[in-house]
């Protein structure tokens, strides 16, 4: 049981990794961007 | 085909203690993917110079050429999340997602292949006929999947899938300038080279979202998820056959809900930086107008996942009435803050315009889905879609035109919005009307219990 939820763990911070840091990037990037309007 | 029988819909039937967590990651690795369609501009310039390299030559291809490919592009998402619906819904998510990726990843390649010989006919059946499909099915393929797994709160679910679509330009547009900075040389000006390795990025990203796709098994709860005892009035605990669907009113009516919210969205989207320049002359500076557009995109893609989160609380209905409301008074607001010089309230109005643009796309799938009930949601979606594709040639249309009707009559261009921000206000309160007629599905259009079975039985062969 304890396995399986590790296993489930691991799998959701990899999925989650594989989406979210490229667009954690993204969002960065725009949002540098972005400050220029206060600029 | 026994070699492909791992994509059918038996295959991906969840095992016990699958985390339901792991299925919004699977349709944002399409949906971030497919989103790059927002980010295409970035191609525009550099390929209206693939002869001349540092400038056009008369044999390069111009702007208008170009701007077709995004065109066809989005008029054939609709079309073909309409014709290829039903088959996305019956055939599953991961055969779903698998066609996506070949289409969307194939068409950047098929595309390369126009770049590389000249061809702009190439790139045309390339990006816009292969990759349009590509988006057509990656757009609706996570839909019902996740109002399956999210029965508790479906708005949130799909909210974070199309969050993805709205994500996805962020990533693309950056990635597409660093690439083609990596094929530039003094012969290529790299357009062709970023479009293989963004086909085969692509391509890949989709897989993996398609591998990690699983439906769940019949009659799966979310642990201690416990159906309302009293049904609601405006949620379905019935399913409407696809076609079906298109007999009833409500379809119709959350049509037009969905392409009157657009349709005033969309319009200023594409306008957002002439208008902030041309209403606050010398104040917003096309540096400071560009901020303001990458500020619209990040509320456009938070009010996704904030909107249909929302909904699962207040109800679409309520959802949608706060967008038309909120939305025609702050619609005419906007002339009022460009006579009082208020930049800070002109760029307020439009972030939270801007955020029920992309909550309106966001929502409308858990619309249906209570309308329509779970088993032909992602179809009846892949319909409605063609609401997108018409309000995004309404849209951009009525702005221009009107602007360019005021110009021609001598109204200052600091004015020359004004009265487009009251027809914008205009849509929204016929989309308020339409969204106070609709009602619950008359019984008389849900699937009889023998036609629950008969369609069982044909699923089991």
């Amino acid at each position: 049981m304890s396995n399986s939820a590790s296993n489930n763990g691991l799998k959701l911070v990899l999925a989650w990794g594989f989406v979210g840091i490229p667009l954690a990037w993204g969002v960065i990037e725009t949002a540098i961007n972005a400050l220029k309007l206060f600029q | 085909m026994a070699l492909f029988s791992f994509l059918d819909r038996q295959h991906t039937v969840a095992p016990p203690g699958y985390s339901r967590w792991l299925i919004p990651p699977a349709a944002l690795c399409v949906h971030l993917c497919i989103g790059q369609v927002y980010a295409f501009s970035v191609f525009n310039l550099p390929m209206t110079k693939l002869l001349g390299i540092t400038q056009s030559t008369p044999d390069d291809w111009k702007l208008t050429e170009l701007g077709w490919i995004f065109s066809i592009a989005i008029f054939v998402l609709g079309a073909s999340a309409a014709v290829l619906g039903r088959w996305v819904e019956e055939g599953g998510p991961r055969k779903a997602m698998f066609a996506a990726a070949l289409c969307w990843g194939g068409g950047f390649v098929v595309s390369a292949l126009g770049v590389w010989v000249h061809n702009i006919w190439i790139v045309y059946l390339g990006y816009g006929v292969l990759g349009g499909v590509g988006l057509g099915i990656g757009y609706i393929s996570p839909v019902s999947t996740l109002i399956k797994w999210f029965p508790d709160r479906p708005g949130m679910a799909t909210g974070m899938a199309i969050m993805g679509f709205g994500g996805g330009a962020f990533i693309a547009s950056p990635l597409s300038v660093w690439l083609m900075s990596k094929f530039a040389s003094p012969t290529h000006i790299g357009v062709a080279g970023a479009f293989v390795v963004m086909g085969i990025i692509y391509t890949i990203f989709m897989l993996v979202g398609s591998t990690i796709v699983r439906v769940p098994a019949p009659g799966w709860k979310p642990e201690g998820y416990v159906a309302p005892a009293q049904p609601k009035k405006l949620i379905t605990t019935q399913n409407v056959y696809v076609y079906q669907a298109l007999k009833t009113p409500q379809f119709w009516l959350i049509w037009w809900v969905l392409c009157l919210n657009v349709t005033a969205g969309i319009g200023v989207l594409g306008q957002a930086s002439a208008m902030s320049q041309e209403m606050f002359p010398g104040r917003v500076t096309p540096v400071a107008a560009a901020g303001f557009v990458g500020l619209m995109s990040l509320f456009n893609m938070a009010g996704r996942f904030f909107w249909a989160s929302t909904s699962d609380l207040i109800g679409r209905k309520n959802t949608y009435f706060v967008f038309f409301a909120l939305g025609i008074l702050l619609y005419a607001m906007v002339p009022q803050t460009g006579a009082a010089g208020s930049v800070t309230l002109f760029v307020l109005c439009f972030l939270v315009i801007i955020s029920m643009y992309g909550g309106g796309f966001a929502t409308v799938p858990a619309y249906l889905r209570d309308m329509f009930g779970t088993r032909y949601v992602g179809a009846i979606h892949g319909m409605l879609i063609t609401a997108w594709s018409m309000a995004g040639i309404f849209g951009p249309v009525l702005v221009n035109y009107i602007r360019q009707y005021n110009l021609d009559h001598g109204v200052a261009k600091a004015q020359a919005y004004n009265i487009t921000m009251y027809v914008m206000a205009v849509l929204l309160a016929i989309g308020f009307i339409c969204n106070y007629f609709i009602q619950a599905v008359h019984e008389k259009h849900h699937m009889s219990s023998e036609e629950i079975a008969e369609e069982a039985a044909e699923a089991a062969l």
